[in-house]
């Protein structure tokens, strides 16, 4: 049990370690750093002043060891466009997300369930199938499309709802259901094939034959024994929504980390993109990390894999 | 066959299943009746219809294949399958109610004993908290349950297989129900057990004069505690008589093959005596009757009608070409 | 009563209260799915035949018949049947050349990640060892990592092109593949035949090639069809990020990001383009879910 664990946690180290050097690669690969970070008019002998600063002129090894122990203090550096500590900006702008994945993984739980639900208990009926159509059809649509598309319906057509920004609660809705998007249908698979399980069992027929009514037998008795997955596979995924902020946050123009990355890509802040993409990576890691130790604890078969 | 002693009277009823191979005739025109404090067996390998008979007259076919397609069942007079769901609720638990095979899985395993127990009694009647877990004990020990009051803490995991069953019998006798329906209550016991299972079914009978209908493809059973026996093959009733007449005269063929299958203590043989051929596929049966594949004494006429049900003795209703 | 028995017993309807439930009988699962497979005829002809289907020069810009509407809308025209863009361009004509882009990078990504996956799974189920512990630690760590923050990361380094994003993907695709295909490579390993192979003195590299491989290639075309629409989704989503296939290419992610600005003018600009992806990636899943129920029906994990 503890080898699985530190095997693992050595696994997700060394992950890390592969998506820093690559991250580290960023800004060298598409040429001289301080080339590109310096300004226009520069002469040459402050780009070379320039380098210095930066380090650039030590051997690579050493600038990456350098760069990997900055970045455990949490120095990562100064970003270009914001003349600011890059993890200050950082700060700054992850709380939106975190709001945002919250109120995604709430939408997705509200929607998801009850169809999940209601899906299993009438399997095969008209809502069952019309269930599974619409999530093929989720699946199979880019969540970028989705959200414009829900733009053009409630905002330029029916002129309910605001198209971009973060005033109010109204400019929550339409990102975090689309940040949900993908997750709602998975969510819902795993309502129903639980509830389909767990309904086919002795003690749900035992529960009919006492004379229980049936809302009484699917939500006391089938919904409490299925949530038990599925409400371990939501906490568990609620960092795979951190991938899909990247295209919703742009698409909505939300503040927060997601566009962060792209502005910064564009704006060739590397310190930015660096930063992010490694505090990203080591969240999503960590996450998955933590899962697969939880579920270690939870079936001690998956230690034996 | 309606007569004032019979507490259910279950007339050609019909369950059948709807599949992608085919329709499958679970239950095809079952008929028999069950006197008040009577003890009817139900026989039969599996997939003979038992179960699904069982299922069918408190109305818990498996949906939505499965569908009840014809006839009476008879409550006290009343049809049921004509009564709406909201009364057969009330109906299911209070006046009928069942043990099911697997006591393992018949009990929820997120809820306490005590709850599942006070589960039926807090649905169907009307008592105040301190009753129904006075109630609660009262049938736990009835069940001879030991300690209830601390078992009633308890949850599933932590019993015994038998004390499962039991459990599950309290669950559900707590509201003096009027039948009893056992499917198969002994199979997943250990043998030791199951003797104990049945002194306590006895038991319990004698004392409530519950009239009870007991599945099982076990003679032993049978011939321990069931007044009847109603013998079941592909659907169909072929046999029902008195316990003893049907052990000591049979007269459909398969009731004959089935006894003498089973294997006695003081006959040697060299072989063990089992029944040529195979039950049929129920979504594709032969025409006639159909046991006629594998019957020994087959008659032309058994390939191509069904022979209808007749009393061949006092009591004793056989369907069979050979006798009438 | 003699109780007859026709050949079709009809339902006789009871009194049964309760909901009456249409019985269908299937047998249509072995049915060869002909609206997924039309669907997809459709986009390959346009993406191998573009040139010679499409009403206009997908390039070729017209200032004066800009943000035209489609045709059944006040003021469009049988001219450009689903509309212009901003600068004029033909919508149809452009969808229909970014058909060939879409499958293009589909259909490479897909070989080359299946490719490598499958290469990876052979040598690390096969060989077992510590071959199998290192390759499969590289896998997981490819399987854990942000997929699409890396891709964005990767291509904001490597530039926008149709190869870069290629590679790219493909790069970060193969470990699926590796991880199942792996599973498939030592299920197949035990069997009878490959030990009468090695009794035989077969070379590892025959054994793997001509006895594991063909057992899993089922295995791998329906992971492979499935993925299809996985990797055209990315692609499109990167090429709306402006990281993916550049202008003025018409790959379908970036006609949808044109059309963004255009939302409360001219909406057909960004709804065609995706309405093509949606069809094309529905099409894939409900073929690579045709063909795991016909290939292997017991392949449910996917």
């Amino acid at each position: 049990m503890v080898r699985y664990i530190l095997r693992r946690i050595v696994q997700a180290g060394i992950c890390l370690l592969g998506i820093s050097v690559i991250v580290f690669s960023l800004s060298h690969l598409s040429g001289d750093p301080a080339l590109l970070m310096a300004p226009p008019e520069a002469k040459p002998e402050d780009i070379e002043a320039l380098r210095v600063m930066l380090g650039l002129d030590k051997p690579l090894h050493i600038q990456f060891w350098l760069f990997i122990s900055k970045a455990v203090q949490g120095d990562f550096g100064e970003s270009v466009r914001w003349g600011k500590p890059c993890l200050e900006v950082w700060l700054m702008r992850f709380p939106n997300t975190l709001l945002l994945g919250v109120a995604a993984m709430m939408f997705t739980l509200v929607v998801g369930i009850p169809t999940g639900i209601l899906s299993a208990v009438r399997a095969g009926g008209w809502f069952d199938n019309f269930g599974k159509a619409f999530a093929l059809a989720g699946q199979s649509m880019p969540v970028f499309w989705v959200g414009l598309m829900l733009i053009l319906i409630f905002s330029v057509t029916l002129r309910w709802l605001p198209t971009s920004g973060i005033d109010s609660w109204q400019h929550l809705i339409m990102p975090s259901f689309t940040l949900g998007w993908y997750f709602t249908s998975a969510i819902t698979r795993l309502t129903r094939s639980a509830m389909l399980d767990i309904l086919d069992s002795e003690y749900i027929k035992m529960a009919r034959i006492k004379g229980v009514p049936e809302f009484l037998v699917i939500l006391k008795h089938g919904f409490r024994n299925a949530m038990i997955p599925v409400v371990t596979l939501a906490a568990l995924n609620i960092v795979t929504l951190l991938n899909g902020t990247v295209i919703t946050e742009t698409v909505f123009n939300w503040p927060g980390i997601g566009r962060l990355i792209v502005d910064s890509i564009f704006a060739r802040d590397y310190p930015m993109v660096q930063t992010c993409v490694l505090i990203a990576s080591g969240l999503f890691i960590s996450a998955n990390l933590f899962v697969d130790i939880l579920y270690a604890y939870i079936d001690p078969r998956i230690k034996y894999h | 066959m309606i007569s004032k002693d019979n507490i259910l009277e279950v007339q050609d009823l019909k369950t059948y299943f709807y599949t992608s191979r085919g329709v499958v005739k679970a239950v095809d025109g079952v008929s028999f009746a069950l006197k008040r404090g009577e003890t009817l067996g139900l026989v039969g390998e599996s997939g003979c219809g038992k179960s699904i008979t069982c299922f069918s007259l408190i109305r818990l076919v498996p949906r939505p294949a499965g569908r009840i397609v014809g006839g009476r069942v008879l409550f006290e007079g009343e049809d049921l399958l004509t009564k709406s769901e909201k009364e057969m609720t009330r109906i299911r638990g209070r006046r009928i109610t069942m043990i099911l095979q697997d006591p393992m899985m018949s009990l929820n395993p997120l809820f306490t004993i005590g709850e599942q127990v006070a589960e039926p009694i807090r649905i169907h009647q009307k008592l105040g908290k301190l009753e129904v877990w006075e109630k609660v004990k009262e049938m736990l020990r009835l069940v001879h349950i030991p300690s209830p009051e601390v078992r009633m803490r308890e949850y599933p995991h932590q019993m015994s297989g038998g004390m499962r069953q039991r459990i599950s019998g309290a669950m559900t006798l707590s509201c003096q129900p009027d039948i009893l329906i056992a499917d198969e209550p002994t199979t997943a016991l250990d043998v030791t057990i199951q003797a104990q299972f049945i002194s306590l079914l006895k038991e319990i009978q004698q004392q409530a004069k519950l009239s009870m209908i007991v599945v099982t493809h076990d003679f032993g059973i049978v011939a321990r505690i069931c007044d009847r026996v109603a013998v079941m093959y592909a659907g169909k009733l072929v046999e029902s008589a008195v316990t003893r007449e049907l052990f000591n005269n049979p007269i459909h063929p398969y009731t004959i093959a089935l006894l003498n299958s089973v294997p006695k203590m003081e006959v040697k043989v060299d072989r063990l005596y089992s029944i040529e051929g195979q039950p049929p596929e129920l979504h594709a049966l032969p025409p006639g009757c159909s046991f006629s594949p594998r019957c020994p004494d087959v008659k032309e006429v058994c390939l191509k009608d069904y022979p209808p049900q007749k009393e061949i003795k006092l009591g004793h209703y056989a369907s069979c070409w050979l006798h009438g | 009563m003699i109780s007859s028995h026709p050949a079709r017993e009809t339902e006789k309807t009871v009194q049964v209260s309760g909901r009456f439930h249409w019985i269908k009988i299937k047998g249509a699962i072995w049915r060869i799915p002909w609206a997924p497979v039309t669907i997809l005829l459709i986009f390959l002809i346009c993406g191998i035949f573009g040139n010679f289907i499409s009403p206009h020069d997908p390039m070729k810009t017209n200032l004066a018949e800009a943000k035209t509407p489609p045709f059944w809308v006040k003021g469009g025209s049988t001219e450009h049947l689903l509309g212009t863009d901003v600068f004029g361009r033909d919508i149809l004509s452009r969808i229909i050349k970014g058909a060939a882009i879409s499958l293009q990078v589909g259909f490479a990504v897909v070989v080359f990640a299946g490719a490598l996956g499958t290469m990876i799974a052979l040598l690390s189920g096969y060989l077992g060892g510590w071959v199998d512990v290192v390759l499969m630690r590289i896998t997981d760590m490819f399987l854990s990592m942000p997929y699409l923050m890396v891709a964005i990361a990767l291509a904001a380094v490597l530039g926008p092109s149709k190869n870069n994003i290629i590679l790219i993907m493909g790069v970060l695709g193969w470990a699926g593949y590796a991880r199942v295909l792996r599973g498939e490579v030592l299920r197949v390993k035990g069997a009878d035949f490959i030990k009468l192979a090695i009794v035989a003195r077969a070379s590892k590299a025959r054994i793997m090639l001509r006895h594991i491989f063909p057992n899993i290639i089922n295995t791998l075309v329906v992971l492979a069809t499935l993925q299809l629409g996985v990797v055209i989704i990315m692609e499109s989503s990167l090429s709306f990020l402006g990281l993916g296939v550049p202008p003025p290419d018409p790959a379908w992610g970036s006609m949808v990001a044109d059309g963004r600005v255009l939302l409360f003018t001219s909406w057909w600009v960004s709804t065609w383009p995706g309405i093509a992806i949606l069809l094309v990636v529905m099409s894939f899943n409900l073929l690579g879910d045709w063909l795991r129920l016909r290939l292997d029906p017991k392949f449910r994990q996917l």
